[in-house]
């Protein structure tokens, strides 16, 4: 009964989506204020209808029914309650369901928070978002829907893909979702705008929370992740470059470049075309993305759904939306008149390199991930394009991107001289040099040139992001207490800090994990030690260990540094009952200067087992970034212009700088 | 080394090898560049299959018989073709993807300093009176919600 | 207007590519062992290990190379396809045995049936990594001259013979004629 409910639910959930988008949009084109007053409630109910489809499904998990299909693929009557839960998205149908459920959370979002944008513009987004919503729920009825049933009822689950029990992976998904729809709001505020021709400052002052917001569950969901892998997959890595992962880091390179291109158009009023663009295709590539994991059209490590089939409905889902897209973007865009002039030494130029690298490197990962499928499709054979080419294409363009971040906050808006940078920089600077060279030799007592220009350069960030902010406390100084000067400083500038200051602590982690860390794989037997970067790791002995539903190996490693005891570590080998699969749980000992790791790898004769040990320096930071960065976004998104802004403007749309009828040009 | 008997490629019992700590890096180095052709997107490092492992075991001999990289990575070229490599060949088929990503930011920078040095010769036109207008209450609000400074 | 539209071009092509890619298998890797010839080799031979099964021996007539192993489900899914094509007689089919335990392998062939002429016991899988295996079970078409001309990878199956391995045989017997 239950899931008769939820398919219901569903059903209801796309009558409404319809509702919420033809009848908005006709009325936004007619000026029909009644039919516009539509979008809102039709939204919420919509949310409201989803809501309860995804708590039937949730219920089908929690209670075991696995007379439903997707719960019996997909749970086990032994999987823990959180599990259960999880697994609710462990798969493909469920994913789209919560993929679905989160579009249309952040659409009742708009609801509430549009109050200050005027009623046409606000109909037109919520429809767009509505149309999106249509296209997702029609997937999930058609191709994938979870509420199918089941019969005969089989008596148990096949269970939790093994590599998906994990907490990382319990809040991984949703905040990754939450970061890919959330894109959504930003894409519809510029579909809107370019349907109703408001492409102007007040578009990207709406627009710029949104955007921020949905980045900043990226970076967390993407932050994650990268964490999950380190636990989980038992190799020690943290980002492979697999198309799953490039899938989740192009929307959110993409995201960056918006965040900062939607400053220049909010402040300055210029790049608007270039901005718009961007909004669709931070969006755009949230849904390839989403192709790309549901497809199978690429081979990958996480690939854990694919079916080709379905592939061929989002590719033409994505077809139409992207495509219908890019076509309004073709058609309107040229019409739109940026404003603003500024010289070549300004902010407004330090923006626009910075969205240059950030789009190459979009498309550097956009065309290493999908390279093989291009040569493949056109008959010339079958190659792999893996980390050594990223890393080695996407280094060098990262060097000058961390470089102007730096500078950046530094350089005016319309018109800067270079000379004054220079002046105020140069003590930087020469911190910044004395500390690549000098950080890596004082800790590691080695250095190489990479990592002393990795270093100087995250030096270089840290000390002019926080001398950035000293600067602005200091110009409010003068008439007013330290406690109100610090204060004083808009959440805008605190954001920016914080999230230069992650992005510096991300490169530290990267650096120093890759150049000092330390591994090893042998053979150990009970008793045996091994040493290590200074670390003396001493393998006890395993022990079989019996889990809700597993049975594992634990081994017991103890780790000792001059003869002190630093940690035990405790690594595992489980095999999942129904599955049946090994899977492999490291045994971590962390701190913020360094983690120390062990996996099992297989049983050897004699109680010995394959191991590996690895140290890794820094490599927390790596985690401890994205924390930042996350905190600088929330810093930034709630600034009080745009709470004043939603109280102030109220409906006064300011004239459309395009022109309205769109036949002159 | 512990003598492999026949085991099943799911189950394939590691044989450790102990490798020359001078080699240790360069074998490291190595199996981060091969592609494991039987998993679904691993090196041949992050890999627990059967064939993962005696493939590392040949690596390790090549490097002990005094292989170059190049050598040990021609080895499995040769014999698995250009899926094995994870850092494809620089060929005819694969410039766009090594040459690509500079070229564009060739033709980006290029772009970008030519609209800036049009707009530099082209003056500011001046505000209709509707622009002014928007102008001054941009103005108002932002001094409101912050001393006028460089933000973002 | 014209530069607005570049952003759908590419897009366009994107999804061309993408389509195409629906239709394809990212998981087939072609041999780069084609045309070339077969890998030395020398092995103790499955049933009696004082012989030797050596890549010389695929001298002088067209034959078929099959990598098996008593592990391997696929294997067991095609052997009785073999077993067929044995019978008829066409090619002489070698078996690699790969990886495997010798009383196992024989047990299986014993009750399975031996369609192989014979076959080489390839214990710890070096010979196989010069073939490139990378996933029993995989077959191999050698000609008279004893170079590889076809590779198949996973089960045999009649329609793979018939289709894709007797063309290329019919072929490289008109040009021996």
């Amino acid at each position: 009964m239950i899931p008769e409910i939820g398919q219901f639910a569903l059903i209801i959930a796309l009558g409404l989506a319809l509702i919420q988008s033809v009848v908005p949009l006709v009325g936004a084109h007619r000026g029909i204020p009644e039919w516009m007053a539509v979008a809102r409630p039709a939204a919420r109910g919509q949310f409201l209808f989803l809501v309860i489809a995804f708590g039937c499904l949730t219920y089908a998990f929690i209670y075991n029914d696995f007379s439903v299909r997707y719960t019996a693929e997909n749970s086990n009557s032994l999987l823990p309650l959180q599990y259960r839960i999880s697994a609710v998205w462990g798969a493909h149908e469920g994913s789209l369901l919560l993929w679905a459920l989160i579009l249309s959370g952040w659409t009742t979002a708009v609801t509430i928070f549009s109050r200050s944008i005027p009623q046409t513009y606000a109909a037109r987004v919520i429809a767009v978002m509505g149309l999106i919503s249509i296209g997702f729920l029609l997937f999930i009825l058609f191709t994938s829907n979870p509420f199918d049933r089941l019969f005969p009822i089989p008596a148990d689950g096949r269970d939790l893909n093994p590599l998906l029990q994990d907490p990382g992976l319990v809040i991984h998904p949703p905040m990754l979702y939450m970061g890919y729809v959330g894109f959504s709001v930003a894409f519809a505020l510029a579909i809107a705008a370019l349907l109703g021709g408001q492409l102007d400052a007040t578009w990207a002052r709406w627009s710029r929370p949104w955007a921020t917001s949905a980045w900043i569950f990226l970076t967390i969901g993407i932050m994650l992740g990268s964490w999950w892998a380190y636990h989980e997959l038992g190799w020690g890595g943290w980002w492979f470059w697999d198309p799953v992962e490039n899938a989740s880091f192009m929307p959110w390179l993409v995201g960056t470049a918006l965040i900062h291109s939607l400053a220049v158009t909010e402040k300055r009023g210029a790049f608007k075309s270039w901005t718009v663009l961007l909004a669709i295709l931070a969006f755009s590539l949230s849904l390839l993305g989403t192709f790309l994991v549901r497809s199978g059209v690429l081979v990958s490590v996480h690939a854990f759904a694919t079916d080709p089939a379905r592939g061929v409905y989002i590719l033409a889902f994505l077809a139409v939306v992207v495509g219908g897209s890019l076509l309004l973007y073709a058609w309107r865009a040229p019409k739109v008149r940026s404003s603003g002039s500024f010289q070549s030494m300004s902010r407004e130029t330090f923006l626009l390199i910075n969205n240059i690298l950030l789009v190459v490197a979009l498309v550097t990962i956009l065309v290493g991930t999908l390279y093989p499928l291009f040569l493949d499709a056109l008959g010339l054979g079958k190659i792999s394009v893996g980390p050594p080419y990223f890393d080695s294409v996407f280094a060098p363009l990262m060097i000058p991107l961390l470089f102007l971040m730096g500078v950046g906050p530094f350089v005016r808006w319309k018109q800067a001289r270079a000379s004054e940078l220079i002046h105020r920089l140069r003590w930087v600077f020469a911190a910044a040099v004395v500390l690549g060279i000098g950080v890596p030799l004082v800790l590691f007592a080695r250095n190489t040139i990479m990592v002393a220009l990795g270093i100087g350069l995250s030096g270089w960030i840290v000390l002019s992001a926080l001398y950035n902010l000293w600067s602005h406390i200091q110009r409010r100084r003068a008439h007013k207490s330290l406690a109100e000067a610090v204060t004083g400083v808009s959440r805008g500038i605190y954001g920016m800090t914080f999230a230069h200051l992650g992005m510096a602590i991300v490169a530290i982690g990267i650096i120093f994990s890759n150049a000092f860390g330390v591994e090893k794989e042998l053979r150990m037997a009970p008793g045996e030690s091994v040493a290590l970067a200074g670390y003396v790791f001493r393998f006890e002995g395993s022990r079989p260990l019996e889990g809700p539903n597993y049975r594992s190996d634990q081994g017991v490693m103890t780790v000792t540094r001059d003869g002190r005891k630093v940690a035990t570590l405790h690594p595992e080998k489980r095999i999942y009952h129904v599955q049946n699969n090994p899977m492999t749980e490291a045994g971590i000992d962390d701190n913020l200067l360094r983690d120390i790791y062990v996996a099992m790898g297989e049983p050897l004769t004699d109680g010995a087992w394959g191991m590996r040990v690895y140290y890794k320096p820094f490599i927390q930071w790596i985690w401890l970034g994205p924390l930042f960065m996350a905190f600088g976004g929330i810093l930034a998104a709630s600034d009080r212009r745009y709470r004043l802004a939603q109280r102030k403007e109220a409906s006064q749309a300011i004239d459309a700088e395009l022109n309205p009828s769109p036949g002159q040009t | 080394m512990i003598s492999l008997l026949a085991l099943p490629l799911w189950l394939g019992a590691k044989s450790v090898a102990e490798i020359d700590p001078a080699l240790q890096d360069r074998y490291y180095g190595l199996l981060g560049e091969l592609r494991c052709l039987v998993c679904q997107n691993q090196s041949l490092a992050d890999s627990d299959a059967g064939l993962a492992q005696d493939l590392r075991d040949e690596v390790v001999k090549l490097l002990e018989q005094g292989a170059s990289d190049r050598e040990v990575l021609d080895f499995m070229h040769s014999r698995y073709g250009d899926f094995v490599l994870y850092k494809p060949l620089v060929q005819p088929k694969t410039y766009l993807l090594w040459y690509g990503p500079f070229v564009l930011l060739g033709g980006g920078a290029l772009l970008m300093i030519l609209m800036l040095r049009r707009r530099k010769t082209v003056s500011d036109t001046p505000l209709s009176e509707a622009e002014q207008e928007q102008l001054k209450q941009l103005l108002d609000e932002s001094q409101d919600a912050q001393t006028k400074d460089n933000d973002t | 207007m014209s530069r607005f539209l570049i952003p759908a071009a590419i897009f366009i092509a994107l999804v061309a590519f993408l389509a195409i890619g629906l239709t394809l298998d990212p998981r087939k890797v072609d041999s780069p062992l084609i045309d070339k010839p077969v890998p030395q080799f020398s092995l103790p031979r499955l049933k009696d290990a004082s012989q030797v099964f050596s890549s010389d021996d695929f001298k002088g007539q067209i034959s078929l190379l099959n990598v098996w192993a008593t592990w391997c489900f696929a294997c067991r899914q095609e052997h009785g396809v073999l077993v067929e094509l044995s019978q008829q007689q066409q090619l002489p089919i070698y078996g690699l045995n790969y990886k495997d335990e010798r009383p196992l392998a024989l047990r299986w062939l014993r009750e399975l049936g031996d369609p192989y002429t014979a076959t080489a016991f390839d214990e710890d899988g070096r010979v196989a990594i010069d073939w490139g295996v990378y996933g029993a079970p995989e077959t191999f078409l050698i000609d008279q001259n004893g170079m590889i001309r076809y590779k198949h990878i996973g089960p045999m199956t009649h329609e793979i013979y018939q289709t894709k391995i007797l063309p290329i045989v019919k072929q490289l017997q008109e040009t021996r004629i």
